[in-house]
């Protein structure tokens, strides 16, 4: 099988500092990968170089597109990766505000991601982007509201929506429950398992909450100082670490 | 079916001066199909260790883990999740699942992963409950405030819902009812009839004593133990 994505020693430096440094690993088809560290660990200058964010110094980044195999992002032209980025690919920022139109409807919000994509039909889009919204649990009277007049936790699912409803095939997720409190924590943990073994998704997260990837993720990364520390199994990772960084992380978590 | 060769493990904790655990030394022993096989011995003599070693949750340093002939201890870890998905299943004491979740869901979840439509899928899960003495009242909830055998009966539950052709089973009986062992001990039964290789840990006797087909002491293979 063709992993859906292959990162091979993607490395980024701030001048003398260290963002990330030879970073590789594949990803198949429906699998769940959590990036766990400290802050300033590099976690998010890695998915950030990932998803092209930033300009990694060396490395590639091959991903299997749909018409032409696999291919290397990092050096894809601009208007390719643009491409991408709005089609097999989305990006769910820390804060939604990052990743929404805050003046436009939430309903524009989704609509606009299939009008990228070449949607014309206004009832069409409006259907789609209403039966998403149902999806995330967002009720479809709210539908004409700006996200300005939602909760932190309907603005998450809202950009969540908006990510997916173009039937992306790799998710780049940067802290998707951070700031969230606990019961709608649960409720998105909940909604994006469902959605990864219906859709079929593959995703990348970054988060430092290990609860978060003990129940989302299938495989983990811990990382350290820009390196990775540690790879494999989450539950194996979690339940056995053997690198002295992530013994001290799993046993910093505090008992509930 | 499971087939372990001179397998060793050893904790190396490197945040208590480094002090480095030898738990299981050179365990050899294989289970095959329609067995089920006990692992005893007193606590700490790394029954569990060897459960988790051969789940893949802990890593081995030496030898081979082979279950239906995929190595655990040197697949990768999407080989390991295809291998629990379709043929490995665990059931552990503890139920760990996503907050909010229906009990129905939970249940119903090892059959949605491996392609079964969400009307079968719901309808086994629905015949386990039952079978397992969870009010149907409760099926709707999420196990997170039900009480400890209620948790247990859930978590077997789901990890009888797909015939898996390998099972591990960590006191599967603990805190259950005469009524509802019996269940689970049947359930073992109908497991072993149709084939599967179970790997158990009992400290209910009686119960180990009618669904083994032989034991193994563990605390042979605990260094500094053994004689």
């Amino acid at each position: 099988m063709t992993p859906l994505l292959s990162v091979q020693g993607i490395t980024k430096f701030y001048g003398q500092h260290i963002g990330c440094k030879d970073v590789g690993f594949d990803l198949y088809p429906g699998e769940v990968m959590g990036i766990v560290g400290e802050s300033g660990s590099g976690k998010s200058t890695l998915l950030n170089c990932m998803a092209g964010h930033l300009t990694s110094d060396a490395g590639a980044v091959v991903f299997d597109t749909r018409t032409d195999g696999p291919r290397d992002t990092v050096t894809m032209s601009e208007p390719e990766r643009r491409m991408l980025s709005r089609t097999d690919w989305a990006f769910v920022h820390q804060h939604a505000r990052d990743g929404l139109r805050m003046g436009v409807s939430a309903g524009g919000n989704v609509g606009e991601r299939l009008m990228a994509v070449g949607e014309r039909h206004y009832g069409d889009i409006r259907a789609k982007a209403t039966d998403w919204l149902g999806r995330v649990e967002i009720d479809a009277t709210r539908v004409d509201d700006r996200p300005t007049t939602f909760s932190g936790g309907m603005q998450q699912r809202l950009q969540i929506a908006r990510n997916l409803v173009t039937g992306p095939r790799l998710v780049f997720m940067d802290e998707p429950t951070g700031g969230l409190d606990v019961s709608v924590q649960a409720r998105l943990l909940d909604l994006l398992r469902g959605l990864v073994r219906d859709m079929g998704l593959s995703a990348i997260i970054v988060t430092h909450d290990l609860a978060v990837v003990r129940l989302l993720a299938d495989r983990l990364m811990v990382m350290k100082d820009g390196h990775v520390v540690e790879a494999g199994l989450t539950d194996q990772v979690l339940d056995d670490p053997q690198h002295a960084y992530s013994q001290l992380l799993v046993s910093s978590v505090l008992q509930v | 079916m499971i087939d372990l060769r001179n397998v060793s493990k050893t904790f190396t904790l490197h945040n208590q001066s480094s002090a480095v655990i030898e738990v299981v030394n050179n365990v050899t022993l294989s289970v095959a199909a329609g067995e089920c096989v006990a692992l005893t011995g007193a606590s700490g003599a790394g029954k569990s260790t060897l459960m988790r070693m051969i789940y893949g949750n802990y890593l081995t340093q030496a030898g081979q883990i082979l279950i239906d002939g995929t190595d655990i201890v040197q697949a990768e870890p999407r080989d390991v999740i295809a291998l629990r998905r379709e043929t490995l299943g665990y059931v552990s004491q503890f139920l760990r699942v996503v907050p909010r979740v229906p009990t129905l869901d939970v249940v119903a979840e090892p059959l949605r992963a491996v392609g079964a439509s969400a009307s079968d899928a719901q309808a086994l899960a629905e015949y386990l409950l039952a079978k397992l003495n969870i009010p149907q009242r409760l099926w709707s909830l999420s196990p997170t405030t039900f009480s400890g055998g209620e948790q247990q009966r859930v978590n077997i539950a789901r990890g009888f819902a797909h015939p898996y052709p390998a099972m591990l089973l960590d006191e599967p009986t603990a805190s259950l009812d005469a009524a509802n062992r019996e269940v689970v001990l049947s359930l073992i039964e109908e497991a072993k009839a149709r084939g599967a290789a179970i790997i158990g840990i009992f400290h209910d006797e009686a119960a180990r004593a009618r669904v083994c087909d032989r034991e193994i002491d563990v605390s042979q293979f605990t260094p500094g133990v053994a004689v």
